[in-house]
């Protein structure tokens, strides 16, 4: 997904002289193609965040449309209160990319576990949250908000991420973008965790539980009109996000159902516990925070039966 | 317009920097709010800044120089310039602190003649930073100044934008440190010691000066050239807290206090007799 951020960065930048590219050291291999094409746009600022953002506080002033890159950690948290005072109480056009959110970083343990960003993020009054699913979304998002006059950011992969099917590429504000059609049970998935959502579909559909897909990959302030409808639909919805409970899009979609009275039962699925000690793989760990295709599939399942649904 | 540094014109900046103060003392005491003595210690080079150096400060002409109060505490000497340029007007003035002002604690950009929001110690110099590097990338002249509080330089962002403004040799940047000697809890030398503060800045590539910041004229002098060798600009300003005032000056509880009206007219009649 970086790769295809960075892609769209360039295309961006070929035909927006107001694009520019800040890293804080990170993205060796990935940014220099950007570094090339556009010399003078391109500035790797140090291992320095809070500086990194004011920096792009002062450029958006001048008019610039700044991207600041890091691993999604650094970009989200140590910059925080910069960000808060910078570009959200400015109301400027700075774009936050944090790469590996979630636990794509798995073995480089808990300082490298974004598992908060969407939700801290999330709080800021005119932030936009984007946590794309696969690389053609994260092209398409990027895109789709470049003229947003507010900060944004990305939450995106860093590398290897597979196209999500059916997808397409799609992508617009607050629209979830559904990818597998069912009756019985909706998951909701922002980022690429919808692979496990998909997989527990999958799982459910040879049980004979016929569950649809659906990717919010805009975790925004609250519900759009899409999501509302769609969550109106089905009797039982499954939120799925790699993160911590508090915040993300299981809060957003709580507060849909919620707010609109919804007669939608919820299971919210996401990061349960802090750390532990013990770290692995993306994989392992995504699958001790119950957070797999199979222990997706058996919320699902218990949430229908605790709805009485079978 | 070439700044106008000359020594004719110090008497004139003094003259306004006692009429700051005055108003100052006013609207601190009509508001009933504190850092009467941060904003009494930075009125000279606000005054030398908004009424000598700056080309169209406070206004919205995209090649004006920038102005960033990383103390933003101190905002009242701050509305003060804005108000003598006709920026403010006095009835929007007046309503300093008030509930529904525009004139915070802190400035915001929300007001207009304000360029960046401050009131968090230590952000302000990386936009500046930015702000520098945007002119510069869009071929403008402007110079960006950042005045900020010699306790502010506790904070490790300023270190951040001090390495950052060295490398990329952002002369049109100059920041002030407003050396008072004092911080919220004490003297300085005290809490976090920052003797030999102008060597600090010189150490990280800054052409770092140091200069009486009481003295508009050597205010004048330094602050209207910018840093030498393609360096970003240092000043080192040393000053008294609570400037002016006999029973504030140096003294840290006036870092808080409120004015009474039998201060205030005290420290009139002591400012009006300084001038």
């Amino acid at each position: 997904m970086r790769n295809a951020l960075i892609a769209a960065l360039i295309e961006l930048a070929d035909a927006d002289d107001r694009v520019f590219l800040l890293t804080a050291d990170l993205g060796f291999t990935v940014v220099e193609r950007f570094a090339e094409r556009h010399p003078r746009r391109f500035v790797n600022v140090g291992v320095a965040e809070q500086n990194m953002i004011g920096i792009a506080t002062g450029l958006a002033q001048t008019g610039f449309v700044p991207f600041c890159y890091s691993i999604a950690t650094f970009t989200s948290m140590r910059g925080y209160e910069q960000i808060r005072n910078g570009p959200v109480l400015h109301g400027l056009p700075v774009r936050l990319v944090g790469v590996g959110g979630g636990f794509a970083y798995g073995h480089a343990g808990p300082t490298h576990h974004a598992l908060e960003d969407l939700s801290i993020l999330r709080a800021q009054p005119g932030m936009t949250v984007v946590a794309p699913a696969d690389p053609l979304q994260t092209r398409a998002a990027v895109k789709a908000t470049h003229s947003l006059p507010g900060p944004v950011y990305f939450r995106v992969g860093k590398g290897g991420n597979k196209d999500v099917s059916g997808l397409g590429g799609r992508f617009a504000l607050d629209r979830p973008e559904m990818v597998r059609e069912g009756r019985d049970v909706l998951f909701v998935a922002t980022g690429e965790i919808v692979h496990e959502a998909i997989g527990a579909a999958d799982r459910l559909e040879e049980d004979g539980i016929s569950a649809a897909v659906a990717i919010q990959a805009h975790v925004g302030w609250r519900a759009g009109a899409g999501l509302v409808d769609l969550l109106r639909r089905y009797p039982a919805a499954v939120s799925v996000e790699e993160a911590y409970r508090t915040g993300g899009l299981g809060a957003l979609v709580a507060d849909a159902i919620a707010s609109e009275g919804l007669a939608c039962r919820l299971a919210v699925r996401a990061v349960e516990s802090g750390f532990d000690g013990r770290s692995g793989g993306p994989g392992y760990m995504k699958k001790r925070s119950g957070l797999d295709a199979a222990s997706l599939a058996g919320a699902a399942a218990a949430l229908l039966t605790s709805c009485g649904r079978r | 317009m070439a700044p106008m540094n000359e020594p004719a014109d110090a008497g004139r900046l003094r003259r306004s920097a006692a009429a700051m103060r005055k108003r100052i003392i006013e609207q601190s005491l009509a508001s009933n709010v504190g850092h009467v003595g941060s904003a009494l210690s930075i009125v000279e080079t606000v005054v030398v800044l908004f009424e000598s150096v700056m080309r169209e400060p406070g206004t919205r002409g995209p090649a004006r120089d920038r102005f960033i109060l990383g103390k933003g505490h101190a905002s009242l000497a701050l509305y003060c310039a804005l108000r003598e340029r006709g920026i403010v007007d006095e009835e929007t003035f007046r309503t300093f602190a008030g509930d529904g002002s525009l004139l915070g604690v802190h400035p915001e950009v929300f007001l207009p003649g304000v360029d960046v929001s401050t009131g968090s110690l230590g952000q302000g110099l990386s936009i500046g930073c930015g702000l520098a590097l945007g002119m510069r990338e869009r071929g403008l002249d402007s110079r960006v100044f950042a005045l900020l509080s010699d306790a502010e330089c506790n904070e490790g962002q300023v270190w951040e934008a001090a390495m950052f403004a060295a490398h990329h040799g952002l002369s049109n940047l100059t920041a002030i440190v407003d050396l008072n000697g004092l911080q919220a809890m004490g003297r300085t030398k005290d809490v976090i010691d920052l003797d030999a503060m102008a060597s600090r800045w010189a150490a990280f590539g800054w052409d770092a000066v140091e200069v009486d910041g009481h003295d508009v004229a050597a205010l004048g002098a330094t602050l209207s050239a910018p840093g030498t060798s393609g360096r970003p600009k240092m000043v080192v300003a040393r000053t008294l807290l609570g400037k002016g005032v006999s029973f504030m000056e140096d003294r840290i509880e006036w870092h808080y206090r409120n004015l009474t009206p039998e201060l205030a007219a005290q420290a009139l009649a002591e400012i009006g007799a300084g001038s």
